[in-house]
């Protein structure tokens, strides 16, 4: 006869010391387990939950500016400052983590249109409503820096003045070339005080320029005709250029994948471009009500941010047609500038209420250092959600998001007409001979042309 | 070349034998941490959604797969066994031999504790099998630890215990007393008195859920929420006086075994019951549910025990023949225990996992004059506990409990700590009563969108016959005289069918008078007109 019985030492199941880490046993078993589909659904909805309890995306406003914030720009070597010029010609460089002025750059007379770095941070560019374009030498930031008693200003390292108005400036990555835009677009190195190269395709100005991050020569503008132009400073004109429906008030390429681009628009949409074919559009990403203002995207590549005139910030995937997430306050008005931060973990818009406003990129994230079981739960808090997300019950609560009354309103309305302009065309449709309408997807609806 | 490359081919296909019997093996573990088919993603009609899910499927065919590979290292412990040699059987082994068989730690598990004023006992295990409650007929209380065999606390409440069970863990417990139920703490204060429920018979405690549920004296099932004291459902079984009452640990449903034969099985939410079988001639004396919730034995007083399949139809699978059950109960590796009077017989699942046949496993007599009250397996040992007249006992059944406990599930060497923590994250995942279902895997599924079909011309007609026929073949009453002339009655039978006429053609008034579309006559029609007539036609 052969007897085993289960039999349990004490000693083999708990810790010999009290500093010792307590033993854990695992049995993935189902039947140990009773309903545990049921419970996980639970979780998710806890998890949904709780998600939206601690959703508290505001961290806090920087105010020091007497007049609307019209544009920002991003140090590419230091996280922590973030550089904004105002309609006043005030530029001031904000440490984010104290949320307060390092230091003023005085000088501009009528707005700052354009703020842009130079990659390795030691050099500030800004243009304006002045004509001038100025050169400032970054004060480097040092220990000192922490004890905020004076605000000092600095004085440019050059100005150089020019024949008309400046709408937006950038940077190259990785040299000394930066573009500016205006009545033409202009090309500049640091060192002269003319434009070394001038681009001008019609007669219309030129609002936005944005350099390519992977390929330093190339750049794309937007322009008043309502056009998307992508220029190549090797060759001597225009690589492409597409008219479009409305105008794009700015632009912006994907980090990840730069040959990707994508473009806010004054309708409310944005419109996702492959570079090298701008006759369609990949995605149209819908959900603001009025003129997108500004764009920039995550250092991921995979989210952006856009800020609006119907005063919202909305964050977009890259991929998807519709935002992941709407931030507004009562007190944020018109935004007309936005950046996320370097870390992707923030998102800091500028409005016309003289504000610079600092947000979390994802509402509910914790911030600070966190623990390793910590991290584990959000994970498993995350992959829960994940799972149930098509599920009505969690789905709602995922997907609510308090509007204010104008947007709310006005995203009925444009529903409604949009509703009724597609019934309207389908009865067209049917009421014509066949294959006389043609109806273009969206995509391709708001590109007029293709210009060559 | 070529020659040897084929022969290569050939050598890959040909699986030595032991690496087959080790897939063969691999696929049955897998098919347990499957949990069941994959969703029917077939009627789902979103197709990003579907492609989304259907890779989704694939991930969790892969998780399983890996479960079952690391099963070898996870699960270290052996389940036990009793093999006898030659023609020896295993129910002629007695508890003597067993002790002189195993190590000493394991023969402290018999023992028997005589009490003889105060019985007969009932008892309950934890989840975790450390801790044991006994309670007296006579009012006696006892909080036990089985680790180190200590006495927690013991209460006499001077009154009838008919029921004891612990809550979610070895804090709190509740007792069915002579008037009402009430609640205990660990140090044995009374916390709540529950007055609600009446004279209560059974207790048992639902521990997804959070819900008491208990039957009283006048056959009603109560289910109280233990964490804010709601009572969430009171049903009137409408069958009289039971005290068989089991829970179902797969989804939680209550089974009810009444005196007419029937057991019922019930949900909070609705007041009928969710299934109502006829299991025996005579009074059902006890009931008891497999831990993975597929089978159910009851036993009847007519000396059948029997074992159902509660997959699919609730059919019978096995009748046990010649053993009147008082108490039965399942242990986690499928040992089914029977007791009666002073003996207590183990039956075991000789054959595979998909075709269930049970037989003799074990025996065990106690003391003649001993009434077994109740049989309950420790969770996670190879031990059985028995309530009985004079105290309570332990006797060891080798292969019954579950090797390999999961430190979050149910640990037996649980921390105070360890213990505060898992009750936070209990109560965090406390289910909704409504989650309370017989096939518990529907919970987070998708159900397919389906349109609600309308009767066709043809049923109707159908409808109309039958109805016509039943009102014709109506017996009339026999009145007084004068009342009951032929002429009236036939009046009488024409105004029936006149009636049963009349409903359906009301239904047909009321289409035939909708509101005429373009197309309405058939169907095919609608394929026929013109595309700018189509959005008048009527939607089929």
């Amino acid at each position: 006869m052969k007897v085993k019985v289960i039999s349990r030492s004490v000693d083999e199941f708990t810790r010999e010391r009290s500093q010792d880490l307590q033993r854990v046993f695992h049995n993935f078993d189902p039947s140990l387990r009773p309903m545990e589909k049921a419970v996980e659904y639970q979780r998710a909805l806890t998890a949904a939950k709780l998600e939206k309890i601690f959703a508290r995306p505001f961290i806090g406003a920087m105010d020091g500016h007497r007049d609307g914030v019209s544009c920002m720009a991003k140090n590419p070597n230091y996280l922590k400052g973030i550089f904004s010029g105002s309609m006043d010609g005030d530029i001031r460089l904000w440490d984010i983590s104290s949320r307060r002025t390092v230091c003023q750059f005085p000088g501009h007379e009528g707005a700052v249109r354009g703020l842009t770095a130079s990659t390795d941070g030691n050099v500030l560019v800004s243009c304006g409503t002045d004509c001038t374009v100025r050169l400032w030498n970054v004060p480097r930031p040092s220990l000192e820096d922490s004890n905020f008693a004076s605000v000092n200003s600095v004085e440019p390292s050059a100005v150089y003045v020019w024949k008309n108005a400046f709408w937006a400036v950038d940077h190259q990555f990785d040299g000394d070339l930066f573009a500016t835009a205006g009545a033409q677009l202009d090309i500049w190195n640091h060192n002269r005080s003319q434009p070394i190269q001038s681009f001008q395709w019609g007669n219309d100005s030129v609002i936005s320029v944005r350099f390519n991050p992977g390929e330093p020569d190339i750049l794309a503008t937007s322009g008043s005709d309502r056009s998307i132009t992508i220029y190549d400073l090797r060759m001597s004109s225009a690589a492409r250029k597409i008219i479009m429906m409305t105008k794009t008030n700015s632009l912006a390429w994907n980090p990840m994948e730069p040959m990707n681009l994508t473009a806010a628009n004054e309708d409310g949409n944005c419109y996702s471009f492959d570079g090298r074919k701008l006759d369609e559009a990949k995605c149209v990403h819908k959900d603001h009500v009025t003129a997108v203002m500004d764009i920039d995207f995550s250092p991921t590549g995979r989210e952006f941010v856009t800020g609006s005139y119907d005063r919202s910030v909305r964050i977009f995937p890259y991929n998807g047609g519709h935002s992941r997430e709407i931030y507004h306050t009562k007190r944020m008005q018109r935004v007309f500038c936005v950046k996320y931060s370097c870390d992707a973990t923030y998102v800091i818009s500028g409005s016309d209420d003289t504000n610079l406003r600092l947000w979390k990129a994802k509402a509910s994230e914790q911030l600070g250092v966190i623990l390793p079981r910590e991290q584990k739960k959000h994970e498993y808090h995350e992959a829960v959600k994940n799972r149930y997300k098509h599920l009505p019950e969690v789905k709602r609560i995922v997907r609510h998001r308090h509007l204010p009354k104008p947007i709310y309103k006005a995203i009925g309305l444009i529903r409604t007409m949009n509703d009724s302009k597609r019934r309207k065309d389908a009865r067209r449709k049917a009421h014509s001979a066949p294959g006389t309408i043609i109806t273009k997807p969206l995509r391709k609806r708001k590109i007029i042309r293709e210009v060559e | 070349m070529e020659v040897s490359s084929e022969d290569n081919n050939l050598m890959e296909k040909v699986v030595p034998p032991v690496e087959q019997e080790i897939d063969v093996e691999l696929e049955t573990k897998v098919k347990k941490y499957l949990r069941g088919g994959g969703a029917n993603l077939e009627t789902l009609k979103d197709k990003k959604l579907k492609s989304q899910l259907a890779s989704r499927e694939n991930l969790y065919g892969k998780s399983a797969k890996t479960a079952a590979k690391i099963e070898k290292w996870l699960l270290p412990a052996e389940a036990g066994y009793l093999e006898t040699d030659g023609l020896e059987k295993t129910w002629r082994v007695k508890q003597t031999d067993i002790t002189n068989e195993v190590d000493i730690l394991s023969s402290r598990n018999q023992y028997d504790i005589v009490l003889p004023d105060l019985g007969p006992y009932k008892l309950d295990f934890t989840a975790s099998g450390r801790h044991m409650l006994a309670g007296g007929r006579k009012g006696h209380l006892a909080l036990v630890d089985m680790l180190n065999m200590s006495l927690i606390k013991e209460i006499q409440v001077r009154e009838t215990v008919r029921d004891v069970a612990f809550l979610h863990n070895e804090q709190f417990f509740a007792a069915a007393q002579k008037k009402y139920a009430y609640i205990y703490g660990r140090d044995g204060t009374e916390l709540h008195c529950l007055k609600e429920r009446g004279p209560v018979a059974r207790l048992r405690f639902l521990k997804n859920h959070f819900l008491l549920a208990s039957v009283n004296k006048s056959g009603q099932l109560h289910y109280q929420d233990v964490t804010y004291g709601q009572m969430v459902a009171s049903i009137r079984t409408g069958k009289g006086r039971t005290d068989v009452m089991e829970v179902n640990p797969y989804n939680g449903v209550v089974a009810l075994g009444h005196s007419g034969g029937t057991v019922t099985m019930w949900k909070p939410t609705s007041q009928a019951p969710l299934v109502h079988m006829q299991c025996h001639p005579g009074p059902v004396s006890s009931v008891a549910f497999h831990p993975n919730g597929h089978l159910m034995a009851t036993s009847g007083k007519e000396r059948k025990i029997k074992i159902w399949d509660l997959r699919k139809d609730f059919e019978e699978i096995q009748t046990i023949h010649g053993f009147h059950a008082k108490t039965l109960s399942f242990s986690q590796k499928g040992l089914l225990a029977a007791g009666t009077g002073s003996f207590v017989q183990v039956l075991g699942d000789s054959s595979g996992a998909s075709s269930h046949n049970y037989s003799r496993y074990m025996n065990h007599s106690m003391v003649k004059g001993y009434q077994i009250e109740k049989l309950m397996f420790r969770p996670y040992e190879d031990v059985l506990g028995i309530g009985h007249s004079m105290g309570w006992s332990s006797i060891l059944i080798p292969g019954s409990g579950e090797p390999n406990f999961d430190s979050w599930v149910a640990n037996p060497f649980e921390t105070s700590k360890q213990r505060r923590e898992k009750e936070v994250h209990l109560l965090l995942d406390k289910l909704p009563p409504e989650t309370i279902m017989l096939d518990p895997s529907k919970i987070g599924a998708m159900r397919p969108a389906r349109r609600k079909e309308k009767p066709s011309r043809g049923e109707i007609e159908a409808d109309k016959e039958v109805a016509i026929e039943a009102a014709k073949s109506i017996e009339l009453k026999k009145k007084t005289k004068g009342r009951n002339k032929p002429s009236k009655q036939t009046k009488k039978k024409k105004e029936l069918v006149e009636n049963a006429k009349r409903t359906f053609r009301e239904q047909e008034h009321k289409t035939t008078f909708k509101k005429r579309r373009i197309g309405e006559e058939d169907a095919a029609a609608v394929g026929e007109l013109p595309t700018s007539l189509k959005r008048f036609a009527r939607k089929y």
